[in-house]
């Protein structure tokens, strides 16, 4: 297997509703990915994107072909990735795969989703086919739903009050949206920077006992990145960010993943694979991008990717140690929280978010101190699927 | 390899008040709702039982944002329910004020009750029995 560099990285702002096709986002993004990695669309021998549901917010099939004409990547096999809000995350890992293996030396990979514009009852509804349409929607499962029922497993498994755990919570979305506000590629820019534990927790409570700022938003936006062998990404650019290890797994529905609730066993088998490739641990990383669709699922996310002990994450983020400065730095960008989560598209943008602050290039206040190396981590459904890379400076 | 208990047959027993399931006649484990394989062992050596439909609450939460076409059900609460045979069923439950469920739920011993029925959407490729539950 060759080793595989991110050499290019693009996103287009992650907003509410837009009026931007998927394929304008998805071009946008690409583009400037290009450019960002010195590449010319000719020389891209594949296109591998993540995309959702694109079905239902615009009618849009295929999308993933017609990105690929409409970016001057003419006739290239172009493959759309589905595995829920992880597609961005499968079409980059899948695209390291095909470099590495030697098939490809630069290919060029993301995602596009545009949630918002589904508007909340479709997209609540969309977001619900993600759990098992026989055995779950029936009773009437709904994506905040499932993370409801997670943090009250939480509570229980841990014997954390549920107070204090609601408490927990809400100091997640606090921090993201901190960072968030300063992001200007984020949904969230400008907003909520002043969020306190009080204001969450006394938020619409969207499924107990999840408030609103619980939850991140729906959200329309793209992002892609340039993959490129060791060799061909050494000429292409002076700051190769090289994915040193990538991790897989996928599980049935939440009802089957029982032995293991309130962990999500697909990303204990994910990050397990990733740091043993990378030949690396939890200690080595300096900042993660990490599956924040809810705030109980920071707490969960971070545990299993061996970063904080089990049942103690809130109380680390309570103390600092999730933030720029703490122990490891997690979602400086503000995360899926505040950033936002375009979910074909949210993968893709924490390799762009990891791959700036690795260059140095991120917003400075957000920028961690001395980052070398970085680790994402992205969730699909419930569990499904999920993917974790681990990616380092490669000068 | 033909299906040994699909949907389609599941569903009716549930609508029934029948709660089906597959014992693995090599590790003996229970397996529900039906797969193709044992979920603990994956072999293909299943056979059809019925279960007793008693358990108890791991989890639960009340939503009041539902899906397009089902706002009218908030708010209504979801409740996890280890069976006594060892497999998870997502059901509702009743005789419990949606808005005063909390944490005291956790533990709580319940039995199936008649199940009532999801009637579909136009995603949805027709109808589904939803497991209830209620504490005893």
């Amino acid at each position: 297997m060759r080793k595989v560099a991110v050499v290019g990285v693009g996103e287009t702002k992650f907003s509410g509703p837009q009026t931007k096709t998927g394929v304008e986002l998805f071009a946008e993004a690409a583009t400037d990915a290009m450019k960002d990695g010195n590449v010319k669309a000719k020389d891209v021998q594949a296109l591998f994107v993540g995309n959702c549901l694109s079905d239902f917010a615009e009618g849009q099939g295929m999308v993933q072909a017609f990105a690929a004409e409409n970016i001057g990547c003419f006739n290239v096999p172009a493959n759309r990735y589905e595995g829920a809000c992880a597609s961005g995350s499968m079409a980059v890992r899948d695209a390291m795969m095909w470099v590495a293996s030697g098939a490809y030396d630069i290919v060029l990979a993301g995602g596009v989703e545009r949630a918002a514009t589904l508007g909340t009852p479709l997209a609540t509804r969309t977001f619900a086919m993600f759990s098992d349409a026989r055995y779950e929607f029936p009773a009437g499962i709904t994506f905040p739903g499932v993370f409801a029922m997670l943090a009250h497993l939480y509570a229980a498994t841990y014997k954390i009050p549920i107070d204090k755990l609601r408490e927990q919570m809400a100091a997640v979305s606090v921090q993201s949206c901190k960072y968030g506000a300063q992001n200007p590629k984020g949904q969230f820019f400008g907003k909520y920077g002043d969020l306190t534990v009080e204001k969450v927790l006394s938020s619409f409570m969207v499924a107990s006992p999840l408030t609103l700022h619980d939850c991140c938003p729906f959200s329309d936006g793209a992002a892609a990145v340039v993959l490129a062998s060791e060799d061909v990404a050494k000429k292409l650019t002076k700051k190769p960010v090289y994915i040193l290890g990538a991790g897989q797994a996928s599980s049935g529905p939440l009802i089957s993943q029982y032995d293991h609730l309130p962990k999500i066993y697909a990303r204990e088998l994910a990050s397990k694979q990733a740091y043993k490739q990378s030949g690396l641990s939890p200690k080595d990383i300096n900042l993660v991008e990490l599956h924040d669709c809810f705030s109980i699922a920071s707490l969960i996310a971070s545990e299993s990717m061996g970063l904080f002990d089990y049942g103690k994450s809130g109380a680390a983020w309570q103390k600092g140690e999730a933030a720029i400065g703490g122990r490891v730095a997690i979602n400086p960008s503000g995360g899926l929280k505040s950033k936002g989560h375009p979910i074909g598209a949210t993968g893709a943008g924490q390799v762009y978010e990891v791959t700036k602050q690795l260059r140095g290039e991120a917003i400075p206040a957000l920028q961690v101190p001395n980052a070398k190396t970085g680790m994402t981590d992205t969730l699909g459904g419930d569990g499904g699927t999920v993917v974790n890379m681990i990616l380092q400076r490669g000068w | 390899m033909e299906y040994k208990l699909t949907f389609k047959e599941y569903n009716e027993a549930m609508k029934t008040g029948k709660l089906l399931g597959l014992k693995c006649k090599d590790c003996g484990s229970i397996t529900a709702p039906p797969k193709m394989v044992c979920r603990k062992c994956g072999s293909e050596n299943l056979e059809i039982i019925q279960l007793k439909g008693t358990g108890q609450i791991t989890t639960f939460s009340t939503i009041n944002v539902a899906a397009e076409g089902r706002e009218a059900e908030c708010p209504y609460t979801i409740v996890m329910v280890k069976l006594e045979e060892g497999p998870w069923l997502l059901g509702n439950i009743t005789g419990v004020e949606p808005l005063k469920a909390s944490m005291d739920l956790v533990g709580k011993k319940v039995k199936m009750q008649q199940a009532t029925i999801f009637g579909g959407d136009k995603f949805s490729a027709g109808e589904s029995a939803r497991p209830l539950f209620a504490l005893v």
